[in-house]
């Protein structure tokens, strides 16, 4: 907000001040209030591996761990880890629908949480276990229960929504193994459908978790 | 080329009528569908929109000179020059494109763009403060109104409004363009694959057959996604000047206030009666807008189409607000509600049973058995007769109960399609439209009719669609894809198969009319010994495929019975409002619908509970906002454009009327006919609730508050 555009040096601790150029890097890319305090640790993380350097507001370099894998892009601080997903790491799975945390359709998992990577910064995602759709939905041509019983409930019309939803329920069901009808009613309220697919994800999401249970796929041919 | 070609009896289909999982289900939950959003090309630019954030105003100038110094900055195309009058906010004045989104975003920021701001006018509802926006449509008069509402023995006199709500399509409208030495590759989202090539190809005055589209899903259209548009050329444009491809999708602020309205409907409406409840007189006075050209015209009145006296007058308003798109069945959803509403108030005042005053009327629609049929059968799924309560009349507590009716109508048949048939010499075979599957399961339907003519698995069939390279196909619009793509599909796989007969004849020294092919085999009709299995058959022609194409016949469709249109369809709403709060919460939603011959129960379910949901969430929740301050729209985004979630819609079940006489038809499209009944359908169930006609949609908690214990008309 209006506050970080002229940031009063008392609230600053003295290790923030000392940083000639961080004023100007808020000042100049005015980020918001909620941005400001991810940028700061990012900014104190790098100051330990890189003493010269601020980072930003050009891109920096980073690395995430997606899928268990670490993948290393440059990228500027106000990049979402949305955003480095489909346009710089090609992982489309997480679609950008309201880019607002409202829809869910980026929903992805970072340790062992399900988060909306449209309002997750990738600077700030380093460090973390990031799981995307691209991780778990298919073991070479076998798809994961939870899309085998999307597809057998038809779960999905247009299938924008779809993969947000997918990890949603799987993050889920990680939490919720035997869940009610009422539960599953009341865990994936994260997620938004247009074409209104929702009677079909509430039966597909509840079967999955049968199948899970007993440790078998959703036949699927 | 065509012959006469039929649907297979009923009894005989192997393929046809099975409710096959979706073939694209697993590519699509499993992220890896490929939408033309998530394309990137190599070198691409991004491009980032500048609007103009005054809804009425001239543009004075547009200063480039700082965006084009900003870091990464390729390409900037004004759209609104200098002079351009600016007719609603979120209008486009140029297109910024660079080296990434980030980079397009803050040089769109350093646009500079002066307005001679004018006066607008956002806000539809109240047609006394209209004024000079009201452009009469005229009247219409059957029978004698005046003397037949002389002699009603009951008249109601009520008001509805319905307002305009945005498509708001989870992939927003854009499109990867990539204009080299003279070609255009063209990756939009778009309802229209064929069609969408000659939109673009005119505006960039480049021959249409040096643009090639192509998609393979799309994120959502639902009426909206017809045009190339303007994102569509100016990025052209940027791409032709740069050399390189460009991208552009629109943000959802934009989105949702440029890429589709659905015009809003107002209707005052006096209904006369007899006491037996026949309705004898009609008047309404009805207003619309759709944006700056007027728009909205819901056809009144609605389903009782043959009420003896009638008297309508209709204005459309032009609005300071972007134009209106087709909405899934265009003006029937507000029709219904109009109509409907009006006509429960009336069962209401007679102390009638809607139920029972709806079908003593259904002698006023074209179609009186089928909504006869129809309501029995919705009313026995609803429990009517154990849940419904005379208005008011549901206890003492603060939450109310009620129960409502809604109907609807719609035509659809088929589009012109043509469709090419490859049949292999290796047994492979490939299905090829220039049509495109809106998640409705058009790619799965089409694998069902190849697959039945063929005698094969509808795994066995690679059906191409998405692409220009195929035969022109229509829109995907009105409902009419089924009935273009399943009729072009069966002419053209028929004409194969005559081919394959021709060779396969020989060889088994028969006739080809002598033949079928069932189960894998191109045998003699009857006798599974003797003949070729379809692989052998296929060998037989040597190393030259079977191609060939052929297209159906949209005017003759209904009379070759292959596809028809004009359906009936009943919903009922269950419905539980909290008068304390205001809020309404869904019980339950019942759908009745007509249909023709279903190619796959289960996806046609899935086009009637999608329909049924969509209609909750417009009901309940949306509505497109215009401030007549600022000109602007206020809920621009996804939290305040509100959808319903998971939790919120109640249990639906629905009801197909799947029968061989529905079945002799032909195929009848499903994508408008269920998104019709169901906002009247709450809205009568709303009113049954809480006693009194909540006459705004929608049935939000201020709007039935306002109606319960405010002025009743407007919050």
């Amino acid at each position: 907000m209006s506050s970080t555009k002229d940031p009063n040096p008392q609230e600053l601790s003295p290790k923030e001040q000392r940083g000639f150029s961080r004023r100007g890097f808020i000042q100049g890319i005015g980020v918001s209030g909620a941005v400001t305090p991810a940028l700061l640790e990012q900014e104190a993380a790098a100051q330990t591996t890189t003493p010269a350097g601020v980072e930003g507001p050009s891109a920096v370099p980073i690395t995430l761990t997606i899928n268990g894998k670490p993948a290393k892009l440059n990228v500027e601080p106000r990049v979402t880890l949305l955003d480095a997903l489909r346009n710089r790491l090609n992982l489309t799975g997480a679609k950008r629908v309201c880019d607002r945390g409202t829809c869910g359709a980026c929903t992805v998992i970072m340790d062992g949480k399900a988060v909306y990577a449209c309002s997750v910064l990738a600077i700030d995602a380093q460090g973390k276990q990031i799981t995307t759709i691209e991780g778990f939905a298919m073991q070479g041509n076998q798809p994961h229960p939870l899309v085998a019983a999307f597809v057998e409930h038809d779960a999905q019309q247009c299938g924008y929504c779809t993969p947000g939803f997918v990890v949603a329920a799987k993050d889920f069901l990680d939490h919720h193994p035997s869940p009610t009808y009422d539960q599953v009613k009341e865990g994936l309220g994260g997620n938004l459908c247009r074409c209104g697919t929702y009677v079909g994800v509430r039966k597909a999401v509840l079967d999955a978790s049968k199948t899970m249970k007993a440790g078998k796929g959703v036949k699927h041919g | 080329m065509a012959e006469n070609v039929a649907w297979p009896p009923l009894s005989s289909r192997k393929v046809i009528g099975q409710s096959y999982r979706r073939l694209d289900g697993i590519e699509k939950a499993s992220g890896r569908a490929k939408y033309n959003s998530d394309l990137i090309k190599p070198g691409q630019l991004w491009a980032s929109i500048v609007s103009s954030p005054h809804a009425h105003a001239k543009v004075k100038s547009v200063d480039l000179s700082a965006a084009e110094q900003m870091p990464g900055v390729k390409g900037i195309e004004v759209v609104s020059p200098a002079g351009t009058e600016i007719q609603w906010a979120g209008t486009e004045i140029a297109f910024v494109a660079a080296e990434s989104e980030e980079q397009a975003r803050d040089a769109a920021r350093a646009v500079k763009v002066e307005y001679e701001v004018l006066e607008h006018f956002v806000q539809d509802e109240d047609p006394k403060k209209v004024g000079s926006r009201l452009k009469a449509a005229g009247e219409k008069i059957e029978g004698d109104p005046e003397k037949a509402f002389k002699e009603a023995e009951v008249v109601i006199d009520g008001y509805y409004a319905i307002p305009a709500l945005a498509h708001c399509c989870l992939e927003p409208h854009g499109n990867l363009i990539d204009w080299n030495g003279g070609k255009v590759e063209y990756n939009p989202s778009t309802q229209a694959v064929t069609s969408i090539q000659g939109d673009l190809a005119r505006q960039l005055s480049v021959p249409a057959a040096n643009v090639h589209v192509h998609m393979d899903y799309i994120g959502g259209g639902f009426g909206s996604k017809f045009q190339a548009d303007r994102w569509g050329i100016a990025s052209a444009a940027i791409s032709k000047k740069t050399g390189r491809p460009v991208k552009v999708f629109l943000e959802r602020s934009e989105e949702v206030v440029i890429a589709g309205v659905r015009p809003s409907a107002y209707a005052k409406i006096k209904l006369g009666a007899s006491k037996d409840g026949t309705i004898t007189a009609w008047e309404s006075d009805s207003w619309a807008s759709g944006g700056i050209t007027g728009g909205g015209s819901p056809p009144l009145p609605y389903v009782f189409t043959k009420i003896a006296n009638q008297r309508l007058t209709h204005n459309a308003v032009a609005l300071n607000t972007a134009p209106i798109r087709a909405w899934r069945a265009p003006n029937h959803p507000q029709a219904s509600f109009l109509t409907c509403s009006a006509m429960e108030d009336m069962a209401a005042k007679l102390n009638m049973d809607p139920l029972d005053f709806f079908i003593k009327n259904a002698a006023l629609t074209t179609r009186p058995d089928t909504y006869i049929r129809q309501l029995k059968k919705a009313a026995e799924m609803a429990e009517w007769k154990k849940n419904w309560r005379p208005r008011g009349q549901s206890g003492s507590g603060p939450l109310k109960r009620g129960l409502g009716i809604g109907v609807g109508t719609w035509n659809g048949l088929g589009h012109a399609s043509s469709c090419r048939t490859n049949i292999h010499p290796d047994g492979s075979v490939e299905v090829e439209l220039g049509s495109q599957d809106l998640g409705t399961g058009t790619r799965t339907a089409i694998a069902q009719v190849a697959a039945e003519t063929f005698g094969l698995k509808h795994t066995d069939i690679k059906v191409k669609i998405g692409d220009t390279a195929y035969p022109p196909s229509g829109t995907s619009g009105g409902s009419t894809t089924i009935g273009g793509v399943s009729t072009s599909t069966l002419k053209s796989t028929v004409a194969a198969r005559q081919k394959l007969f021709d060779v396969a004849a020989s060889a088994l020294n028969v006739q080809p009319d002598q033949l079928e092919a069932v189960g894998g085999k191109i045998q003699v009709k009857g006798n599974a010994t003797k003949g070729l299995t379809w692989k052998a058959a296929c060998q037989k022609l040597g190393v030259t495929p079977i191609s060939v194409t052929a297209e159906n016949n949209p005017r003759t469709l209904r009379q070759e019975k292959l596809a028809d249109g004009g359906t009936g369809g009943v919903q009922i709403a269950d419905v539980t409002v909290d008068i304390e709060t205001g809020v309404v919460k869904m019980n339950k939603m019942v759908a009745v619908q007509d249909c023709g011959l279903i190619v796959n129960p289960r996806l046609a379910e899935s086009q009637v509970l999608g329909a049924c949901i969509m209609m909750i969430c417009g009901a309940l929740m949306e509505e497109r906002i215009a401030d007549q301050v600022t000109g602007q729209v206020l809920n621009a985004d996804m939290e305040f454009y509100k959808l319903a979630g998971i939790k919120d819609i109640g249990e639906i079940e629905v009801h197909m009327e799947v029968d061989p006489e529905n079945d002799a038809r032909g195929v009848i499209g499903l994508g408008e006919p269920p998104t019709i009944p169901g906002i009247a359908a709450i809205s009568n169930a709303v009113a049954n609730a809480v006693g009194k006609r909540v006459p705004r949609v929608p049935f939000t908690p201020d709007h039935v508050l306002a109606a319960l214990y405010g002025d009743g008309r407007n919050s």
